[in-house]
């Protein structure tokens, strides 16, 4: 230690510039070149799913993953028409009890098994109806699948059930499972959930937990020149400022479900190397609801309810609050929906004076300070979007003399509050209406629905036998024309009674690069589509 | 407690300090265990949650398949028995033991926290140094401002900013990830690779101890210079920067290395942070996520893990101070 301390000093200050410069060379940019001539897409992911089969968890952002890997018989377009995808033909009788799908033929699963009708029945039978956490309701009626040949599957039915065909119309929904490698076990604990064996256009490699997931170009896809992309990587990014940056540096080529926050919208929204598609979540066809409890007065009264519909003014939500990137709902059935929605119904245009005309007429006077009463409003713990939302929403009910006060929790506590004990008064809920009324909406409104500790399921506590009888009806009625007049009836009646008030359909952004094209072709978009045809633009 | 067999006294001291460390940590397990079962929720109704869809038998299952329809004593009960075969249990929802979970985390945790303590020690030491032989003087005062900054500056929005000014404007570095994904580097390109990615999650988590060591590090090194030994050591004529170096550092790093003991478990607090910032696969971020996911056998796991951490970093510090100071002896 004889040397000076300047002298020392100097070299670490000398080493560590070494050490910075010399790790200069790969600027983020060059990167991004590579990727996109390599035909190496990068898909931003968060949060990471707990593992990868959709069969037996419908979480969103596992469909991104496995919908590239594995594909279902049918998919629907962006018009929610159903699409031939395993299946190639498919045949439904006039009394609506027997579906028969012919199979393409020369499918084989990433193993280099033949894809058979043995498969899909299994995968009906012993997965979809057994522990699908949707499909016990929507294949619940369906007796067997016949396999005269290899090629054929036949559905039987126990009584006619329109929905069904749209919930087997999805490879993020009903993905089709390998016999060979699932039979006999139980599928929540068999080793291929973390690493799954599918027929679709792209293989599963390699999964690094907490940081990404690699899928390879399947060489032996049945559609041949496809998919055209070779590497599909996920990489996990929990941070959404974080998030976005990584779209602005070229990091991340595509994310779905609104990856950015809509703050950063107005700035991202300009970047001509990213561009914004909203395309691609009819399937889900999200929305947002305000659920109003019913068990706590004066919240039982349906005039304080409809005052509340006509306090808040949806058009300004939409704007200030979501950046524009939503619709004002009118009723439960959102407008993607084409099939069944309605606008048919009782509406609650903004208006303050009716709204405290209403008010009054349910005895609640304003008191010394200008406020009639007090209620609580738990916010959805889903980050910064929907904070605003419940700020909003306080500000306009306290125009009308309605004191809102507003709730944080996280995930867990909101499920446990709202779905288990029932201890609120309002909450502004996301939710999916989906397809088909029978997967998203009617458990907000059947009273069979209200069950303690279900979450996502009718938590108000609206029981009304019309609308029982209606909702029942529907299930099983195979003329389209009766089902969609129930449709019409149960929106008015919802609309009526009002337990849930619409606020917006929600239009999720799917963030990409320019030069990614045909990533969304179908109604279920990137969470279902699996990415055979899209390619970077050079 | 005696232990006759062992004769080194620093054997001893680390045996007995293991031994009193066991019922410290099952103490540990035990309040973790109770505080996280009085969180609201559980594991069960996330899943269910997330999938958006559930029915009551969905439910049940979960419950039924991840034990929770146990009674909580129970379900402590069969944790702590698994735990002393060293099983740590298995996260249901990552289908994945908890060990092998962890085990797959912590080298990215670690390289983490070691780098961005050895950037901590070794900046700050050298400019607590430097501004410890210059005090009151420009230079002394330009290293104290930067120290207050540094040691103001909340550790999110260092790491988001960093990443605005260096990946989204210069283009210097990733936003995040600790290596280029799937790119087939190997070898010595590969750890230039890695080494690029922690440049800012390093800097970021390091920072804050780099102002704290600074200023502690100046503030006794300017002790010991008072100290008469320094002045015995300045009459036998011995070099200003020997003196500094040999005499007065290796008295003044004693300090130091207690904060490094104690704060060795904050610094696990601190890459929670960063690992969500930079989305490093890390441990941080693991224990992070498991809290939302009601994942109670992966958050006990890595408590249990930290509690560890700790406990051994700590004695590591106490054998230190025997090898850096000799007055301090080992009973």
């Amino acid at each position: 230690m004889a040397t000076s301390n300047t002298n020392v000093f100097k070299r670490v200050i000398l080493s560590v510039a070494t050490l910075v410069i010399t790790t200069f060379g790969f600027p983020a940019a060059a990167q991004s070149a590579a990727d996109i001539e390599s035909g190496t897409l990068k898909f931003a992911l968060s949060p990471e799913p707990p593992f990868l089969l959709t069969a037996i968890n419908t979480t969103l952002q596992m469909g991104m993953v496995t919908s590239k890997v594995m594909e279902g018989l049918l998919y629907l377009d962006s018009d929610l028409k159903p699409q031939p995808l395993l299946a190639e033909k498919w045949d439904i009788s006039a009394d609506g009890l027997t579906y028969t799908f012919k199979l393409r033929p020369n499918v084989k699963w990433h193993d280099g098994q033949p894809f058979t009708s043995a498969d899909v029945s299994y995968t009906i039978l012993e997965v979809l109806k057994k522990v699908h956490p949707r499909g016990r309701t929507a294949l619940a009626k369906i007796t067997t699948v016949e396999t005269p040949d290899p090629l054929t599957a036949i559905i039987k039915l126990s009584k006619p059930a329109p929905p069904m065909l749209t919930a087997l119309a999805s490879s993020y929904e009903s993905p089709m499972m390998p016999k060979h490698l699932f039979a006999g076990s139980d599928p929540a604990s068999n080793p291929y959930i973390s690493k799954p064996v599918g027929t679709g256009p792209f293989v599963f490699k390699e999964w690094k937990k907490g940081d990404f997931i690699l899928l390879e170009k399947n060489p032996n896809y049945w559609q041949a020149g496809k998919p055209l992309l070779r590497r599909i990587v996920f990489r996990v990014i929990n941070d959404a400022s974080a998030r976005a940056a990584s779209f602005e540096t070229g990091e991340v080529h595509i994310g779905g479900l609104s990856p950015v926050p809509l703050t950063d919208m107005p700035r991202i929204a300009k970047n001509p190397a990213l561009s914004v598609e909203t395309r691609g979540y009819a399937y889900m066809s999200p929305y947002m609801l305000m659920e109003v409890n019913l068990r706590k007065p004066p919240l039982n009264d349906v005039r304080v309810r409809r005052a509340i519909a006509h306090a808040i003014d949806r058009d300004r939500m939409t704007q200030v609050v979501w950046m524009g990137y939503g619709k004002p709902a009118v009723s439960p059935i959102p407008s993607q929906v084409t099939s069944f929605h309605s606008t048919d119904v009782a509406k609650y245009e903004y208006s303050v004076e009716k709204a405290k005309k209403l008010l009054d007429e349910a005895g609640l006077k304003p008191g010394a300070n200008g406020m009639r009463f007090k209620m609580t409003h738990d916010l959805f713990p889903l980050g910064s979007d929907y904070q605003r939302t419940g700020e909003f929403i306080k500000q306009q009910l306290a125009r009308v003399g309605i004191e809102l006060e507003l709730r944080s929790q996280d995930l867990p506590s909101y499920f446990r509050r709202i779905f288990t004990e029932y201890d609120f008064d309002s909450t502004s809920g996301y939710y999916g209406a989906f397809a088909d009324p029978t997967q998203g909406v009617q458990r907000l409104f059947w009273s069979k629905a209200i069950q303690k500790g279900v979450v996502f399921t009718n938590a108000t506590d609206y029981r009304s036998a019309d609308m029982d009888r209606i909702i029942e009806a529907a299930q099983d009625e195979n003329d389209f024309t009766k089902r969609k007049a129930l449709y019409l009836d149960m929106q008015r009646l919802a609309m009526t009674d009002l337990p849930i008030i619409p606020l917006m359909e929600t239009r999720f952004i799917t963030l990409s690069s320019s030069k990614l094209k045909r990533h969304t072709i179908s109604a279920d978009g990137v969470i279902g589509g699996n990415f055979a045809d899209a390619y970077f633009e050079k | 407690m005696q232990l006759p067999q062992i004769q080194s006294p620093m054997l001893r001291l680390v045996g007995q300090r293991l031994l009193k460390a066991i019922p410290l940590i099952l103490a540990i397990v035990i309040c973790n265990f109770v505080l996280l079962k009085l969180a609201p929720g559980d594991a069960a109704e996330v899943l269910a949650g997330e999938a958006a869809a559930g029915t009551a038998e969905y439910l049940a299952e979960l419950r039924a398949r991840f034990g929770l329809d146990q009674p909580v004593h129970m379900q402590l009960w069969h944790y702590i028995v698994k735990l002393a075969t060293l099983d740590l249990g298995f996260s249901f929802r990552h289908n994945q033991t908890v060990l092998s979970l962890i085990l797959d985390r912590l080298p990215a945790t670690l390289l983490l926290m070691f780098s961005g303590m050895g950037l901590a020690v070794v900046v700050g030491a050298a400019l607590g140094i430097l501004a410890s032989q210059r005090v009151n003087q420009l230079r002394d005062n330009i290293i104290s401002v930067f120290a207050i900054l540094s040691f103001s500056v909340p550790v999110f929005w260092l790491g988001l900013m960093l990443i605005v000014v260096f990946s989204v404007n210069l283009g210097w570095f990733p936003a995040g990830g600790m290596e280029t994904m799937a790119s087939g580097k190997r070898g010595v390109v590969r750890m230039l690779d890695i080494l690029q990615h922690m440049v800012m999650p390093v800097t970021t988590l390091g920072l804050f101890y780099v102002a704290l060591y600074t200023r502690v590090m100046r503030a006794s090194m300017l002790e010991v210079f008072n100290q008469d030994f320094v002045t015995t050591a300045r009459a036998k004529g011995l070099s200003e920067s020997r003196i500094t170096l040999r005499h007065v550092f290796r008295n003044a790093l004693l300090p130091m290395v207690t904060l490094i003991g104690v704060q060795f478990g904050t610094l696990l607090g601190g890459s929670v942070l960063v690992e969500t910032v930079f989305s490093w696969p890390g441990l941080g971020r693991l224990a992070f996520e498991a809290v939302f996911q009601r994942d109670i056998n992966l958050l006990l796991g890595i408590l249990l893990m930290c509690s560890v951490l700790v406990v051994l970093s700590n004695i590591l510090v106490d054998v230190m101070y025997s090898q850096l100071d000799p007055r301090i002896r080992i009973r």
